[in-house]
């Protein structure tokens, strides 16, 4: 196991690096530098603010400085449109809003899709089945931006229940219409991918056997088939999660929840780079740390599986 | 990513089919058959071709281009710019006074562009690259997918934006950057065909007579990857289309006066709450049919081509 672990760490943090040099040398490269502003400068005050941000130094030197105080000190550096700002200031402002709206997408996308792929299989050609396989078909083609705006026309617009933006330290009534569109198109694939390997698992020699012995469905179910069909579910949590952050983006933006990806959004616009790295760098971590996850959580479900 | 729809019960079609039967069908007639038989798959096809009509001489019926401004409902876009005949505005203007059936014919054309070059560099670059780590195998093999696997952990999205913020943000950057990271799926499904490929006996008699392996991937190895490449980049096609049109939406995709589904669809989203629906329900009503229509046809020709469903 610790082999394995090792093993799996040898990817992310090559992984970490690679995310790091190449958007560093995208933003070295790119044409129009962070103080170029419509009054030109004079080459003295440019020298100086390239000082003190460090941006005199060689290319190898400023990445090599920039992983060293992320490693060791956790800081992204400063901001270059928000003066006042740190990147971390930013980061804790707008992730904690971000993480629960997506915490809440991640549950639902997991608990109903589980569970209506699992009945859908269990009661397999019932007009359940088929209603199940056509949600999940529908949602397939409603990803984040075009659910975000259907929801705020029909519960916005044309009923009035909830309101069309905004967060307000997160009461549920600005949290609902975010978890929705975020979860629905991940929902609809977990649906149907935990329908297709139930159905697969309970066509399976040792179900029959279970049944020949006469175990009740609920126990053949829940007891038997259960775990070695979540697995194709759990290699898929791994990309459902770097949909949803990257899903979460459309989400801040549309609803204005003053999450990180409206910062990201703002940051890319007005090329604001430490700001844009910084995410970036964030959600990269944060996804290898979750893939890290899921591969133990997999190893652990399926003894099979030799490391 | 895999789009299982669950599989359609094939019984009865395989059942009269035999590989070597005497009247000797090849593989491809095969799948050609059972292809028409899947209705949803046939009539998406059609849908295809009427989109794909549209988007290509879509704006020989518009009486307005996509850059002209109406002036006389311009102010009033919500009362006289709704759709009609008699205007010549088919779909209505946008909030600009832009004729939208002009706007939707272009943003059409782009993200199908879109769609279909990231599926054509998937097909190309991730099948020799998948074929090449497959055949080789050892080192050379996990060094590559080692690779692949590294790239794939990145929230690309992200990177993305970087890039389009970096190179600025035109067509081109769009497909250029979608192209990096469109045909990794590819690669690994083509490297794990290759590995059940390589050791069948045409290849081994092929490396029996001498022949290169460039040339045995190039003759023997890519023509037999082809069923699979041409379901799953039927797949992307349709998730290519959806990531041009997130970044669109967000504002960091094309530009101004270019447009795309994604922007469309922002746009009129933007405008709803003035009564002009129109502007985000005829956008929509073409990435639906799109999407799905791709969808089912991925879905009908794994059914066809799909060896793992033999």
């Amino acid at each position: 196991m610790i082999v394995y672990l090792l093993k799996r760490l040898a990817v992310a943090i090559p992984t970490l690096l690679v995310l790091i040099v190449v958007s560093y040398v995208l933003i070295y490269a790119a044409p129009g530098g962070p103080f170029d502003t419509e009054r030109v400068l004079p080459p003295e005050v440019m020298a100086n603010l390239e000082r003190k941000y460090g941006l005199d130094q060689p290319l190898v030197v400023q990445i090599w400085r920039y992983v060293v105080s992320i490693v060791t000190e956790f800081d992204f550096g400063p901001s270059f449109q928000y003066k006042d700002q740190t990147v971390n200031e930013i980061i804790r402002q707008g992730f904690p809003v971000t993480l629960t709206y997506g915490a809440w997408a991640f549950a639902v996308a997991v608990l109903v899709g589980v569970s209506l792929g699992i009945a859908a299989a269990v009661r397999h050609n019932s007009f359940l089945d088929y209603l199940a396989v056509g949600v999940s078909i529908g949602a397939q083609v409603l990803p984040n931006f075009v659910m975000a705006p259907i929801l705020t026309l029909v519960f916005t617009l044309w009923l009035g229940w909830l309101p069309g933006g905004g967060w307000q330290g997160g009461q549920w009534s600005y949290v609902v219409m975010p978890v929705i569109a975020l979860s629905t198109s991940f929902m609809a694939s977990i649906a149907r991918i935990s329908r297709s390997s139930m159905l697969e698992v309970l066509n399976s020699d040792f179900i029959r056997t279970a049944r020949a012995k006469g175990l009740p469905r609920r126990r053949i179910v829940f007891g038997h088939a259960l775990k070695p069909a979540m697995l194709p579910v759990i290699s898929f949590l791994g990309p459902a999660f770097v949909g949803m952050i990257t899903g979460s983006v459309v989400i801040d933006v549309f609803f204005a929840t003053g999450g990180i990806g409206q910062f990201f959004v703002n940051s890319a616009l007005n090329r604001d780079y430490p700001v844009i790295m910084g995410v970036t760098i964030l959600t990269g971590a944060l996804t290898v740390l979750f893939n890290l996850l899921v591969d133990l959580l997999y190893v652990w479900i399926d003894p099979r599986i030799r490391y | 990513m895999v789009f299982l729809f669950g599989r359609r019960p094939q019984a009865a079609i395989s059942g009269s089919r035999t590989d070597r039967g005497p009247d000797g069908r090849s593989l491809w007639q095969d799948a050609r058959t059972r292809f028409f038989r899947n209705r949803a798959a046939v009539t998406s096809l059609v849908a295809l071709a009427l989109v794909a009509v549209f988007a290509l001489f879509g704006d020989l019926a518009a009486s307005w281009s996509n850059e002209e401004i109406d002036w006389s409902v311009l102010g009033n876009v919500a009362e006289k710019g709704a759709p009609s005949l008699a205007s010549g505005h088919y779909f209505g203007v946008d909030e600009l006074g832009r004729d939208l059936y002009a706007r939707t014919v272009q943003g059409t054309r782009v993200s199908l562009m879109v769609g279909i070059v990231g599926a054509l560099i998937s097909v190309v670059v991730g099948t020799f690259y998948g074929a090449t780590a497959g055949y080789f195998g050892g080192r050379l093999d996990s060094v590559m997918m080692r690779i692949v696997d590294v790239l794939m952990a990145i929230p690309y999205m992200f990177v993305l934006i970087i890039f389009m913020v970096v190179f600025g943000r035109s067509i081109l950057m769009l497909f250029v950057g979608i192209g990096l990271i469109s045909w990794l799926d590819m690669a690994r499904i083509a490297r794990g065909q290759t590995l059940s490929i390589k050791n069948r006996e045409f290849v081994e008699a092929a490396v029996a007579i001498g022949v290169r392996p460039r040339r045995i991937i190039a003759r023997h190895i890519i023509p037999n990857l082809l069923g699979v490449v041409i379901v799953y980049a039927t797949l992307l096609v349709p998730s290519m289309i959806i990531y041009e049109s997130f970044i669109s939406f967000l504002g960091l995709g094309v530009q101004e006066p270019d447009t795309s589904w994604g922007a469309l669809i922002n746009d009129g989203a933007s405008q709803m709450q003035y009564g002009t629906l129109w502007q985000l329900l005829f956008p929509l009503f073409f990435f639906f049919v799109t999407l799905f229509s791709f969808f089912f046809l991925g879905d009908g020709l794994r059914d066809a081509l799909d060896p793992k469903d033999r």
